[in-house]
């Protein structure tokens, strides 16, 4: 009873195995080094290199069909690679035991495009479940917490107890999202999370984000379409295309870089209309 | 990385001050949702005696989060009047983050009936949805002939690609198991029958048993019973998961009936190949009875294929036919209307299949009794 998982609390992380790197000397978070994927004779990513640091939001963007999903996916482990190393939280994931990746899993949390919520539990219970399977703790205190999560991602008190059929897509997003927060993971990953919503709920969740990064220190990998999203929450950005990462940086790279695709997508016509609208508001 | 470092020392202490009047409650050590269960019960003892001190420290927390965070916040809540101190604004910002208290959802009184209503609203309840169930049937065998002709522009709306995919799933790939299922019913009933007959000296007499048996009830019983298990669950998966994935939402939106486009095939595919298997059921049916009476009891094929003429007529293998494209009718009509019946979830899903089997199973029975008395009645 008394036993406590192994996980290392946040504040020891910067010692020991973990590396240190960055321009302002961050903690990498995420690290995946010459990463191929491939499925058959078709390569989908041919030895991609990104770091992530702790405490950042990093949107990931891409023409559809790039592989923005299967670098996710291959990162969860969901899909198998064919060389390259993955580590996250300074591990390796494959060189570690079977108790370590479990401590590994507790700091993961993943919202998928679709929600991912199990539909035979009310939300109430969706956010239990990885509860229920890592810690120890008394119902009560696990029905307070699954209803702090569902008051902090800004659903109603009364969708604790709806199943996800009931819920509107909107809903569905932020419930799927208190899921991914149940046990505070260090890194976040979020699937199109403002993709269907409208674009005031667009903008709430993106607030949403920055919040939770402020005050829990999450660390949030975001693949998006969404211009504003981009603009407005994301510290840096990642541009996949030709197989690897093309260029990564603030807004300003992205608006300042010369390849075809990025100048389509950065400064196309909705992406001006941003721009002008931020100019504005600061003039 | 062993366990015994990594053991974290969560806990909270009452702390007097120098001059024994103002105390505070010192907490110490990992204050995370992971841990938190080492001290909850001594937090709780505190907020039981409560209103002892006027500061919470958490300078010497080493690490929170949420669930942390929101047990001591709710500590507070409990202890009334104290301050909060901590030398790391990190963890301050995170408890100011935190409401003080949950939301409350807005209750609505759950209402419990009398004793006698609890009793009978379930009976009631299960009294109109067989009634609804029965309706949801109609419609869909009357909509499954009226929607194959509802199709504008293109042909008749009857798709013979569609049909006879489903026969070759539904018929030709049952083909083997109901051949053995059928070979061994044959062989078992024959077996039992020869043992039971020579007390008699009428072991001739089996071919009888297992001819007419088999051909007038058993076969055309157990092939449907076996299909309603086969095609019967597959159909309801097909329908309801299509229905979770608003695909016949979208059939509807196309202006296509899903009924003449899903069900219909299925219907006609299942009414042609279960009068199919059924006579492949009883030729192998009579082929393990013919094997087992020559190596038990020595009738040999000849003999077997002859009294069997004497035994049986045509009228008996009509009466067993006759009964196919029913039951048919009956498996695939249970498993539309169930099929169409899922919900949301995917427990739903599951029940639903379930409820199919189940529910034709148990109708095709019922129906092969009420044959059975129709044709004593007439003489057949």
């Amino acid at each position: 009873m008394e036993e406590v998982l192994p996980v290392e609390p946040r504040e020891n992380m910067t010692e020991g195995a973990a590396k240190v790197g960055g321009e302002n000397g961050t903690e990498v978070i995420l690290s995946v080094k010459d990463l191929t994927v491939g499925f058959g004779s078709n390569i989908v990513l041919d030895k991609l290199n990104l770091d992530i640091y702790r405490g950042e939001i990093l949107g990931f963007v891409g023409a559809s069909g790039t592989g923005k999903s299967v670098l996710m996916r291959t990162v969860l482990r969901l899909l198998p690679r064919r060389s390259g190393s993955i580590e996250i939280l300074g591990v390796e994931y494959d060189a570690v035991s079977e108790e370590e990746r479990m401590a590994l899993d507790m700091r993961l949390g993943v919202l998928f495009q679709h929600g991912a919520l199990f539909s035979a539990l009310t939300v109430k219970e969706n956010i239990q479940v990885p509860m229920r399977e890592y810690l120890n703790l008394p119902q009560e205190l696990m029905d307070e917490l699954a209803r702090l999560k569902i008051d902090m991602v800004g659903l109603a008190p009364e969708a604790a107890d709806k199943f996800p059929s009931e819920l509107s897509g909107g809903m569905i997003k932020r419930a799927a999202l208190a899921r991914a927060l149940a046990l505070d993971p260090d890194l976040v990953f979020l699937d199109e999370p403002t993709s269907g919503l409208d674009p005031i709920g667009a903008a709430e969740f993106d607030n949403l984000i920055a919040k939770l990064r402020d005050t829990l220190g999450l660390t949030v990998y975001m693949v998006t379409h969404d211009l504003d999203s981009l603009f407005s929450v994301c510290d840096r950005i990642a541009v996949l295309g030709k197989k690897k990462v093309l260029v990564e940086g603030t807004i300003e790279d992205m608006l300042a870089c010369d390849d075809e695709w990025v100048t389509s997508y950065f400064q196309g016509k909705r992406a001006r209309s941003i721009v002008r609208d931020d100019e504005k508001l600061v003039s | 990385m062993t366990r015994s470092q990594l053991k974290t020392e969560t806990d909270v202490q009452l702390a007097e001050a120098d001059d024994g009047s103002t105390r505070a409650y010192r907490f110490s050590g990992d204050w995370r949702s992971v841990s938190i269960h080492l001290a909850t019960p001594k937090l709780d003892a505190f907020a039981a005696k409560g209103g002892e001190a006027g500061e919470v420290d958490l300078s010497e927390v080493t690490a929170m989060d949420t669930a942390g965070a929101w047990v001591i916040r709710r500590f507070m809540t409990q202890v009334g009047d104290v301050k909060l101190t901590s030398d790391k604004p990190r963890y301050l910002e995170l408890m100011n983050a935190l409401p003080e208290k949950l939301p409350e959802p807005a209750v609505e009184g759950r209402k419990f009936g009398s004793l006698f209503s609890r009793i009978f609203t379930p009976v009631g309840n299960s009294v109109v949805s067989a009634w609804e169930d029965t309706v949801a049937a109609m419609f869909i065998l009357g909509s499954a002939v009226r929607g194959a002709q509802l199709k504008l522009g293109r042909h008749s709306g009857v798709s013979p690609a569609a049909i006879v995919s489903q026969i070759d799933r539904m018929g030709v790939q049952a083909v083997p198991i109901i051949l053995l299922m059928s070979f061994l019913i044959g062989a078992i009933i024959a077996q039992q029958g020869a043992f039971q007959l020579r007390y008699f000296g009428a072991e001739l007499f089996v071919v009888d048993l297992v001819g007419i048996l088999q051909l007038r009830e058993i076969g055309v019983l157990l092939t449907a019973i076996m299909i309603a298990g086969r095609s019967g669950s597959a159909i309801t998966a097909e329908i309801g998961s299509m229905k979770m994935r608003e695909e016949i939402d979208a059939l509807k939106v196309m202006g296509l009936s899903p009924i003449g486009v899903l069900v219909f095939p299925r219907l006609v595919a299942l009414t042609v190949a279960l009068p199919l298997l059924t006579i492949i059921a009883n030729f192998a049916a009579l082929t393990g009875a013919a094997v087992v009476t020559w190596s038990y009891s020595g009738i040999t094929f000849a003999t077997f294929l002859a009294r069997l003429q004497e035994a049986v007529d045509f009228s008996s293998v009509l009466a067993g036919m006759i009964k196919a494209p029913f039951m048919a009718l009956i498996i695939g009509v249970v498993a539309a209307v169930e099929g169409l019946k899922v919900g949301g979830s995917a427990e739903s899903l599951g029940k639903h299949v379930t409820q199919s089997v189940v529910k034709s199973i148990f109708v095709v029975i019922l129906v092969d009794g009420l044959f059975a008395i129709f044709y004593a009645a007439i003489n057949f």
